[in-house]
C-alpha cells in the first residue's frame, strides 16, 4: 500500500471540491457500534477521523471530553481503536486523532507501525507542536504514517511557515480560539487566518473545531480544501434511541454536507 | 535575564495546543523584560515586604525536637506569609507582571484552594477580573477557601469531571485559557506546566530557599545537614532546594503523599511511583496507566493530590540529587497534630507529610546537623478535614 502522506494527497488532488472530514470517538458509545458509526459515514467521507479516547483532552470541549470517558469508563484502550481503523480499511484514507501521552506510552515507534499494519494513513496530535514532533515526525515517516500538524488563528505567519514545511498530507486549521465543540463564525477574521495560512503553507488546508452545520461546512468550503465535523455527530449519536435511528442520522447528515461540499448526490 | 529554561533535562517542553504558543513566547518574553526592571523589581519586592511579610521568619522548632530526637530542627515560616502559604510569592509575581502585559483577566486552578486565595488577593490588589477553577470534591473539603475567593470577589467555578480534584481544575483552566488567550493570563499555581511556567515558578519561588539559606547560615554558622520540603506539583519545594543544589553536603528531601498506602494504587507519589510521560503541558513523572491514561491521585491533602509533578523534580530525581519519599494520609495527619501540640502551629496538610518525614527518619539524619523544613501553609483551612479524620467535636 502507498504511505499514508501519499493517499491523503491523492484524496486531496482527486476530488476536485473541498473534503468532507467526519470524526467518530473510536469506542463510543461501544467499539462495535463506533465502527457501524463510522460505516454509516464513510459512503459521504473522503477522510475519516478517528479519535483515540484520553483521560486528559485538554483541546477537547464538554461533547468529547465525555464521548472519550465513556469509552475509557467500557475499558476501550488504544488497541482497541486502531482495529476499528483497520476494519475500516479499504474505505476513505483513515487519520487517527490522538493526545501524545497515548503514542509515548506504546512506544512512538510501536504505535505507529501498529497503526501502519492497520492501514491508519496520518494521525494528528493536537498536544504536540511542531518544535516538540521531532522524534514522533521521524517514526511516522519510518512507519509512512502521515503526521498532520495543527494551526490555530493565533500562530504567527513565521510559525506558519515552519509547520507547512514539516506537514503532511494536509495541515489543520483550528477554525476558533478555543477547544472542539463550540460554534465557528465564518467571518473575515476566519477568512484572514486562512488568507495567512495559504501564503505560508503548500499542503492542502482542513478547517475544524466548532463546524455544526453542512451549510456553515460550504461556507468554509469556498476557503478551504476540507472540512471536519467532530462534535455535532458525536451529538447526533447521543440523540438517537438506538444504534439503528444514529446510522440512519448520520448517514443523512452526511449526505447533506457531502452535496453541500460539491459532491454529487447519491441516490437514497 | 537569558533565556528562560525550557529543558529540564530531558523533562519540561511546551505539549500544549498551537494556540496557546504565542501566549507561551509572549509570557517568557515578558517575564525576561521585567526580572531586570529595576521599576517592576521595586515594585514587586516592596509588595513582597509590606504586604506578604518577607523576609518570613526562621523558627528553632525546641518542641519538635523534644519529641523527634532530632537536636536540630528550623522551620521556614512560609505559612505566616499573607492569605497563608508560600502560594502568594508567585500569585503576586505573576499578576503583577500580568497586569505589565495588559492583561485584563486572570485565572487559575487550585487544589487546596491556597493558589486560588493567593490569585484572588493579587487580583484584586491590581484591580484585575479573577475566575479559579476548582474540583467539586476540594471545594467540599476546602469550604473556607472557597468563601475567601468569593469574599476577595473572585469567581469560583466548580469542575464536576472525573474525581473533582486538581487535575480535573487545571485541565478546565487550560482550555479556559486556549479560549480566551488573548486578554487573559492563566496564573499557573505549581512548578508544572508548559514552557516558561516551571521556570518562572520557581524563580519566584527561589526566594524561600534563598531567604532561609541566609537565615540559617545568620543563626548556625554552617549549613543544615537536610532540607525538607512535601511535594505536590513542586513549588515548594524547588523554591526551597534551588538555594541547596550547589551544596552537595546538604540532603534535599522531597515529601510525596503516599496516600493510603503506594501499594494501594491511591496515593499522589508520582516520583516513587509513576513513570515519564505528559501531562498539562510537559514531559515529566506521572501515574499513568500502560496505555498512557493518566490515572487518579489520592490523598487527604488536596494539594498533594495530583498524578503529575514539576519537570525539574524530574530531573533531580534522575540526578540523584534530591531523594523522594512519600507519607501516608495517616502519618500526615499524625504530625498534623504533632506539630500543633508540641509547637502551637497548626501546619497545613501538605506541610505536615514534611514533618511527617522528620518524625520517621529526623533522628538518624538530624544527627549530622540541622534540619530545615519548610513548612509551606498553615492549617486553618483543613480543620473542617483534619477534624473529621481526627475525631475532633467542635
Amino acid at each position: 500500500m502507498p504511505d499514508g502522506a501519499a493517499r491523503l494527497d491523492a484524496a486531496f488532488a482527486g476530488a476536485g471540491r473541498p473534503l468532507f472530514i467526519p470524526y467518530v470517538m473510536g469506542g463510543f458509545p461501544n467499539p462495535d457500534a463506533s465502527l457501524a458509526c463510522a460505516r454509516a459515514l464513510a459512503p459521504h467521507a473522503d477522510v475519516l477521523e478517528l479519535g483515540i479516547p484520553f483521560s486528559d483532552p485538554l483541546a477537547d470541549g464538554p461533547t468529547i471530553q465525555a464521548a472519550g470517558q465513556e469509552a475509557l469508563d467500557r475499558g476501550v484502550r488504544p488497541d482497541d481503536v486502531i482495529e476499528i481503523a483497520g476494519a475500516l480499511d479499504g474505505g476513505p484514507p483513515v487519520v487517527l486523532m490522538s493526545y501524545v501521552n497515548v503514542l509515548l506510552a506504546a512506544g512512538p515507534r510501536a504505535f505507529l507501525e501498529r497503526a501502519a499494519r492497520a492501514g491508519v494513513a496520518g494521525v494528528v496530535v493536537p498536544d504536540l507542536p511542531v518544535d516538540e514532533a521531532g522524534d514522533i515526525r521521524d517514526a511516522a515517516g519510518r512507519a509512512g504514517v502521515a503526521l498532520v500538524p495543527l494551526v490555530a488563528p493565533t500562530t504567527a505567519a513565521a510559525r506558519l511557515a515552519a509547520v507547512g514545511r514539516a506537514a503532511q498530507g494536509f495541515v489543520y486549521c483550528v477554525a476558533v480560539t478555543g477547544v472542539t465543540g463550540g460554534e465557528v463564525a465564518v467571518d473575515a477574521e476566519l477568512r484572514a487566518f486562512l488568507g495567512r495560512a495559504r501564503a505560508n503553507i503548500d499542503a492542502p488546508l482542513a478547517v475544524g473545531f466548532g463546524v455544526r452545520t453542512p451549510g456553515q461546512a460550504a461556507a468554509i468550503g469556498e476557503i478551504a480544501d476540507g472540512v471536519v465535523i467532530a462534535s455535532q455527530l458525536i451529538r447526533l449519536v447521543e440523540q438517537a434511541q438506538d444504534l439503528a435511528t444514529a446510522q440512519r442520522s448520520l448517514e443523512g447528515f452526511a449526505a447533506d454536507v457531502a452535496v453541500a461540499l460539491g459532491a454529487a448526490p447519491t441516490p437514497a | 535575564m537569558s533565556e528562560l529554561r525550557e529543558r529540564f533535562g530531558e523533562y519540561g517542553g511546551r505539549f500544549v495546543p498551537e494556540t496557546v504558543i504565542g501566549a507561551l513566547d509572549e509570557l517568557s518574553e515578558a517575564y525576561r523584560g521585567l526580572a531586570d526592571d529595576p521599576a517592576f523589581r521595586a515594585e514587586f519586592e516592596g509588595l513582597l515586604s509590606r504586604y506578604v511579610g518577607r523576609p518570613t521568619p526562621l523558627y528553632r522548632a525546641r518542641g519538635l525536637e523534644r519529641s523527634s530526637g532530632a537536636p536540630c530542627i528550623y522551620l521556614k515560616r512560609e505559612d505566616l506569609c499573607h492569605t497563608g502559604a508560600h502560594k502568594i510569592n508567585n500569585a503576586l509575581g505573576q499578576v503583577l507582571l500580568a497586569s505589565r502585559m495588559g492583561k485584563r483577566r486572570i485565572i487559575a486552578e487550585t487544589g487546596a484552594g491556597q493558589h486560588g486565595v493567593a490569585t484572588a488577593t493579587a487580583a484584586a490588589l491590581a484591580g484585575l477580573e479573577c475566575c479559579v477553577y476548582m474540583g467539586r470534591e476540594d471545594m467540599r473539603r476546602q469550604r473556607l477557601n472557597v468563601v475567601r475567593m468569593r469574599m476577595l470577589g473572585a469567581e469560583v467555578r466548580p469542575v464536576d469531571t472525573g474525581t473533582g480534584t486538581l487535575k480535573h481544575a487545571t485541565s478546565e483552566a487550560i482550555r479556559d485559557w486556549v479560549t480566551n488567550v488573548g486578554a487573559t493570563h492563566y496564573v499557573i499555581g505549581s512548578a508544572v506546566g508548559p514552557a516558561p511556567y516551571p521556570e518562572i515558578v520557581a524563580d519566584l519561588q527561589s526566594v524561600i530557599g534563598d531567604e532561609a539559606r541566609e537565615q540559617v547560615l545568620a543563626e548556625d554558622g554552617r549549613l543544615p545537614a537536610a532540607v525538607i520540603a512535601c511535594v505536590g506539583g513542586g513549588s515548594n519545594a524547588i523554591g526551597t532546594f534551588r538555594a541547596f543544589l550547589g551544596d552537595d553536603e546538604v540532603a534535599l528531601v522531597g515529601v510525596e503523599a503516599a496516600g493510603e498506602g503506594v501499594d494501594t494504587g491511591r496515593h499522589g507519589a508520582s516520583l516513587g511511583h509513576g513513570r515519564p510521560g505528559v501531562l498539562h503541558g510537559s514531559y515529566s513523572y506521572l501515574l499513568q496507566d500502560d496505555d498512557g491514561q493518566v490515572v487518579e491521585a489520592h490523598s487527604v491533602s488536596a494539594g498533594l493530590d495530583y498524578p503529575g509533578v514539576g519537570p525539574e523534580h524530574s530531573a533531580l530525581r534522575d540526578a540523584g540529587r534530591v531523594r523522594y519519599v512519600s507519607a501516608t494520609d495517616e502519618e500526615a495527619l499524625r504530625a498534623f497534630t504533632w506539630c500543633a501540640r508540641a509547637e502551637g502551629i497548626i501546619p497545613a496538610l501538605e506541610s505536615a507529610h514534611a514533618l511527617a518525614f522528620v518524625a520517621r527518619e529526623g533522628a538518624e539524619l538530624g544527627a549530622r546537623g540541622a534540619l530545615l523544613v519548610c513548612l509551606s501553609g498553615r492549617g486553618d483551612k483543613d480543620v473542617d478535614a483534619a477534624a473529621a479524620a481526627l475525631g475532633i467535636d467542635a
